[in-house]
């Protein structure tokens, strides 16, 4: 992780580069990914409930 | 005699090496056939902003990019294109298809986390949307977002998804057996309604905009497209938008992307994360899919091929396709197309709803 960050410190210097390596915040995410993805399945599920009855409601009768 | 030279003294190292970027994408477009209709307007707008005191970038680029890419128009314009495009039939028949749809998108909140490590938060968001394997959404979140990393950003979404069938298969592979691979799935052809057909991408965008009222506009842009398709009483306008209007807008779109593809703004250290990231997108959306369907296989009576897990991942229809091919390699009477079709439109549609997460978490 130091060396890491001693290679981007090197970066900036050289190119004027805003990169830090912190392994912390990857933490952080996971709050966000979880919620994201709690999110995308419940809407998912509406939307696989909402169209099972639109194909029941509107399904070609025989 | 000084103006055949004075010119030429201007070019810097860097410049030299994004016109040989440049002429690396038309390649790649040309030669290999790696989405070419927008590597190669993108390859050549590289070269066109890379000449030392280039007009085009001042003037019409800069235009194009303001009036189509700043305030997301093309993206979405793009999308009414593909919305044509679609025929959502094979979902509508087995709608729990979108299950692996919404599984496949673990890729974007793990990369999100991934390159929160090195970016700021805007930043890593628009790269984790990247995982979403669907360009116009990539431009549109990273854009919306203000993002300084769209020109990169852009590229990895669109080379990926080029790339896709050679990310896929080694993924796919490592995470299932053999035996999983040739499992059978028969398909049941469903009749479906027109009106079924007419009320679905209306339901769709009143559902997924109700809750995310960010990704308003790239689902309701989507679902208009396809609504145009499904009318029955549009056929004109519906080919106009699956031929013209995609077509005009993907080569306004691919030239005036390369408004970010200056030698300042792309050859950085961080343009290498952004493709390595976008890399890891790709993987985890795949694995995402893949071990979503095992997992489910624990439960179910009737085993699912995992396979079509991986077709989650949106990049439509190549996606789809190549779990079919796999699936017909391992058994050749064994076919899939139908069911990792489903899972890859279901994809198209939980990736619009993920950059509307997105959004909504960080704009």
């Amino acid at each position: 992780m130091n060396f890491l960050n001693l290679f981007f410190m090197a970066s900036k210097a050289q190119n004027g580069l805003d990169i830090k390596f912190e392994p912390g915040k990857f933490v952080d995410m996971l709050g966000y990914m979880g919620k994201g993805m709690l999110v995308i399945f419940v809407i998912i599920g509406v939307i696989i409930l909402a169209t099972a009855f639109i194909n029941k409601i509107f399904s070609n009768k025989k | 005699m000084n103006i055949l030279y004075a010119n030429l003294l201007e070019f810097s190292w860097q410049q030299i090496v994004m016109i040989l970027i440049g002429c690396l994408l038309i390649y790649l477009a040309i030669k290999k056939e790696m989405e070419p209709t927008l590597l190669l307007p993108m390859g050549f707008g590289t070269i066109l902003v890379n000449i030392p005191f280039s007009d085009a970038l001042a003037g019409p680029i800069k235009e194009l990019y303001e009036a189509g890419i700043a305030n997301e128009l093309f993206p979405l314009l793009l999308f009414i294109g593909i919305g044509a495009m679609i025929d959502f039939g094979p979902l509508l028949t087995n709608p729990k298809l979108m299950l692996f749809g919404a599984a496949a998108q673990f890729g974007i909140f793990f990369t999100l986390a991934m390159a929160r490590m090195f970016f700021p938060e805007i930043d890593a968001a628009s790269i984790a949307i990247i995982g979403a394997a669907d360009g116009p959404t990539s431009i549109a979140v990273a854009n919306t977002l203000g993002s300084k990393y769209v020109g990169p950003i852009t590229v990895a979404a669109y080379s990926y998804m080029a790339l896709v069938p050679i990310i896929q298969p080694p993924v796919i592979k490592l995470l299932t057996t053999s035996k999983e691979r040739k499992i059978r799935m028969p398909y049941e052809q469903k009749s479906i309604s027109k009106l079924t057909r007419i009320m679905f991408p209306i339901i769709i965008t009143i559902v997924v905009s109700a809750v995310i009222p960010q990704a308003t506009a790239l689902i309701g842009f989507l679902m208009f497209g396809n609504l145009i398709r499904e009318c029955g009483v549009l056929e004109s306008l519906s080919e106009t938008a699956q031929k013209v209007l995609a077509n005009l807008v993907t080569i306004f779109l691919g030239i005036s992307v390369a408004f970010n593809m200056t030698a300042e703004q792309f050859l950085k250290l961080d343009t290498l994360l952004i493709l390595g990231l976008g890399l890891i997108a790709f993987i985890v959306d795949t694995a995402g899919g893949v071990l979503f369907a095992k997992f489910l296989n624990l439960f179910s009576k009737t085993k699912l091929n995992p396979m079509i897990g991986a077709a989650g991942i949106s990049a439509f229809p190549m996606s789809g396709r190549i779990v079919h091919k796999m699936g017909l390699k391992e058994d050749p009477q064994n076919f899939l197309l139908m069911h990792s079709i489903g899972v890859n439109v279901s994809g198209q549609i939980a990736s619009v709803i993920a950059g509307g997460i997105i959004l909504n978490f960080f704009s």
